[in-house]
């Protein structure tokens, strides 16, 4: 009966998303306020519509009740509670129900918070919303219908993939929408200033916000994801370029480099169009990202439940939502007058210099990403682009980037001095190269690029913390006194120095791990010792144990350094019974320098197992750069002038078009 | 400076990122693209020894077996079947009858020594170039669950 009730709520969700994305766009249009009156409440029902659909679906989970296919077929009655929950998105159709519940918060959001916005604007940005909300319930109602009752009722059910039964991956779907769908909101505002014909600092400030939104739950998702690889799958790696991993990282890409456009639209007034046209471009690749990992055109490692015939309706509203977006602009952008004009070393050269990277490197990920299926569907053979592509495209383009960015964030507005930032960043080279060279000289197998990563995480650093003391007058008045400047220093400003010292860890993770990564593949018997990279593993049992839902074989070592103990390690391999499927559990013991990795293998001939031993440097530093960017967007989005003030828009401007003439 | 000076400067810089990623680009594909084939055409193309390519199809039933460090078994799309060599740790969901995706060369004893192999982390998936270079066997039918 419930589960009667959500398929219900989601086709009434349907009819009121038709209402919502037709009647306030006309209404706009004719300046009609009962019409344009609409949206707003029609956002909320709406919202309330889907989430009744997701708590029916969450509620057939936790119950337990078997006679929902979709339960049936990815929950288990012995399963954890975290995991029933989680359940609900582990699976296609649940997963899509999590995606349009997400649509329609956002839409809530804007219904709710967004009352300073001008009426035609939030009509038009809700009406927009609703028609990606029209495509989504569609393809749910029509396609892949979670509510599908089963008659008889299975006794028990197929149970969920063992490796999606893990906290970190129970978030990680959450996450990685939010971020998704959160670009929709940016899209949503594009097309509504495309339709208004109207961009202006005040469009951009209403923007930034939601942008930066998406964003930090995006670099949280995908660091989530890339931590769940990394210790679950028992590879001791953390990024492989896998097409699922690059659906995520491209709008990342693009996100990134709106998110820095926008903020020259906001402050100068320039660079519209281009805004408007990432906008537009980075929601397409969140639908591209949905595309690819739902339809399994692309091979790859990660792929769940994958069904090409429902990837073909993605790909449809793809090209709909795209091609449309697209058309939209290229009538209406030309329109848009241009704003400020500035030089070509200032802070907009800078910002769009960083753009220029951040999208042709999104291009090179995409080409690399999609060029097998090109060259499938030309019919030139079947091929894989792997890890050495991306590494000798991508790693050149933005090692520039992250070098600039230190002199990109000192220079100032319209027109700057290079020599002069130059100068001022002299302390910030000497501290790199110093750093660079010193690990060069006392870190034993320290090649030449992986100096030059160093160099260029300490150059990172450096400068972006020179900056932030030039903002506190360190040294040039008292330390109090800096202090308290550093405490009224907006908050916008400080996030963005924490985010991109975020970038610095990250870099230095990333050199680090591949530099110094050592690994061992070898047969072990129970009392055998093999060293790694100074450390002394010893093997010193086998045995088994059982858990809620699993079995498991477990080896214990014990590690040493020089005679003095350091941890114990005990990896498992699990064999989770009903799904008859084994997984491996990694152990893992963490610190800031090192991570100790031990997989345990097979069992070899006569009593000996395989065991893979890793020793990976700085590697924890990789997800606590993440961690410090997600933190730098959360400060930033703190800042009170991203909600107050500015959205007052200024009445028409010279050089900006007029309201739409209807 | 003017608009329209700004314009070509905007335009000659990404016309150079552009160029830039064109030529990486093809740099990195020459080096990198790796290509698939059944066991079948393994043989029929005349593969090279030690170029790096993917196969892929079924793990052949009671052909793995495990010589201390190495693993040895055999792949096949019903038709041919290829000897592979693979030292480490296989994934969690490799077993017989199932369907894998080797990367790695042909040696000149004619085995296939294998650099990676994968397995889905779903089983009631088939690697897609599996199953099409099963089909062209007639031997797998689309909608079969394993």
């Amino acid at each position: 009966m419930i589960a009667e009730l959500g398929h219900y709520a989601l086709i009434l969700a349907l009819v009121v998303a038709l209402v919502q994305g037709t009647l306030p766009l006309i209404g706009a249009q004719r300046r009609t306020p009962a019409w344009i009156a609409v949206a707003r409440p029609a956002a909320i029902l709406q919202a309330g519509l889907i989430g009744i659909a997701f708590l029916a679906l969450t509620h057939a989970f936790v119950t337990s009740d078997f006679s929902v296919v979709n339960v049936a077929e990815n929950s288990h009655s012995a399963k954890p509670m975290l995991y029933k929950i989680s359940g609900v998105w582990g699976n296609h159709e649940g997963s899509m129900v999590l995606w349009v519940l997400i649509l329609a918060l956002y839409g809530l959001a804007v219904a709710l918070f967004g009352r300073n916005l001008p009426p035609s604007l939030r009509a038009r940005v809700l009406a927009v919303q609703a028609l990606i909300a029209v495509g989504f319930l569609l393809f749910i109602i029509l396609t892949s219908n979670p509510f599908e009752r089963l008659s008889p009722a299975p006794l028990d059910g197929r149970g969920l993939n063992p490796l999606l039964q893990d906290p970190g991956l129970a978030f990680h779907p959450p996450m990685l929408y939010f971020g998704y769908v959160g670009f929709s909101m940016a899209f949503a505002f594009a097309i509504a200033a495309l339709i208004e014909g109207r961009v202006d600092a005040a469009w951009a400030r209403w923007v930034r916000p939601w942008t930066l939104a998406a964003w930090c739950f995006l670099t949280a998702g995908i660091a989530l994801g890339s931590w769940w690889a990394y210790y679950e799958l028992g590879w001791g790696g953390w990024w492989f370029w896998d097409p699922v991993e690059n659906a995520s990282f491209m709008p990342w890409l693009a996100g990134t480099a709106l998110l820095h456009s926008a903020i020259v639209c906001e402050k100068r007034d320039t660079l519209k169009s281009w805004t408007i046209l990432l906008a537009i471009l980075t929601f397409s690749l969140s639908l591209l990202g949905t595309f690819l990992v739902r339809s399994g055109v692309l091979t790859s490692v990660h792929a769940f439940a994958t069904d090409p015939e429902r990837g073909v309706f993605i790909l449809a509203f793809l090209v709909l939502v795209t091609g449309g977006a697209l058309a939209l602009f290229a009538v209406r952008a030309p329109g848009l007058a241009g704003g400020g004009l500035f030089a070509p070393i200032s802070r907009e050269g800078a910002l769009v210099l960083n753009n220029l990277l951040l999208t042709v490197g999104c291009a090179t990920v995409f080409l690399g990403t999609l060029y097998p299926l090109f060259l499938e569907i030309a019919g030139g053979g079947k091929v894989s682009v792997g890890g050495p592509y991306f590494n000798a495209t991508f790693i050149p383009l933005m090692v520039p980037l992250v070098a600039f960015v230190p002199v990109g964030s000192m220079l100032p507005w319209k027109r700057g001095d290079l020599a002069g930032v130059l100068a001022r960043l002299r302390f910030a080279g000497g501290v790199a190269g110093a750093t660079a060279l010193a690990v060069l000289a006392l870190v034993e197998g320290t090649s030449l690029l992986a100096a030059g990563g160093v160099l260029l995480a300490a150059w990172l650093a450096a400068g972006v913390l020179t900056e932030l003391a030039g903002r506190v007058q360190l040294l040039r008045v008292d330390a109090a006194e800096s202090w308290r400047r550093l405490v009224r220093l907006p908050r916008a400003s400080v996030g963005m120095s924490l985010a991109h010292l975020g970038v610095a860890v990250f870099v230095a993770g990333v050199t680090g791990s591949v530099a110094w990564h050592t690994e061992k593949v070898q047969t072990m018997r129970v009392g055998e010792t093999v060293e790694v990279a100074g450390y002394q593993f010893t093997l010193d049992g086998v045995s088994e144990h059982r858990g809620p839902n699993y079995t498991a074989t477990s080896g214990q070592f014990t590690v040493t350094r020089q005679g003095a103990p350091v941890t114990r390690l005990r990896p498992e391999k699990r064999i989770y019974p009903a799904e008859n499927m084994p997984t491996t559990e990694a152990a893992i013991h963490s610190t800031a320098m090192r991570d100790l990795y031990a997989v345990l293998g097979d069992p070899a001939e006569d009593g000996a197992w395989t065991t893979r031993l890793y020793v990976n440097p700085l590697i924890a530093w990789i997800w606590f750069g993440c961690f410090m960017m997600v933190g730098g967007g959360l400060l930033s989005l703190s800042d009170r002038r991203h909600r107050v003030g500015a959205p007052v828009r200024q009445a028409v401007r010279a050089g900006v078009l007029g309201p739409a003439k209807a | 400076m003017t608009r329209k000076e700004r314009r070509l400067l905007v335009l000659g810089a990404s016309m150079t990122a552009l160029g830039l990623a064109t030529a990486l680009v093809l740099l990195a594909f020459r080096d990198n693209l790796v290509f698939f084939y059944s066991p079948t055409e393994l043989v029929e193309m005349q593969v090279p020894e030690g170029r790096r390519v993917r196969i892929g199809g079924l793990v052949e039933e009671r052909s793995v077996e495990r010589r201390g460090d190495t693993v040895v078994f055999r792949v096949t799309d019903t038709a041919t079947t290829t000897p592979v060599t693979y030292i480490g740790i296989l994934p969690d969901l490799f077993r017989e009858g199932q369907g894998v995706v080797i990367e790695g060369a042909l040696q000149q004893d004619g085995t296939f020594r294998a650099a990676s192999v994968l397995a889905k982390h779903d089983e009631s998936y088939m690697p897609r170039e599996v199953a099409d270079a099963l089909k062209k066997q007639g031997y797998w039918q689309p909608g079969e669950r394993k």
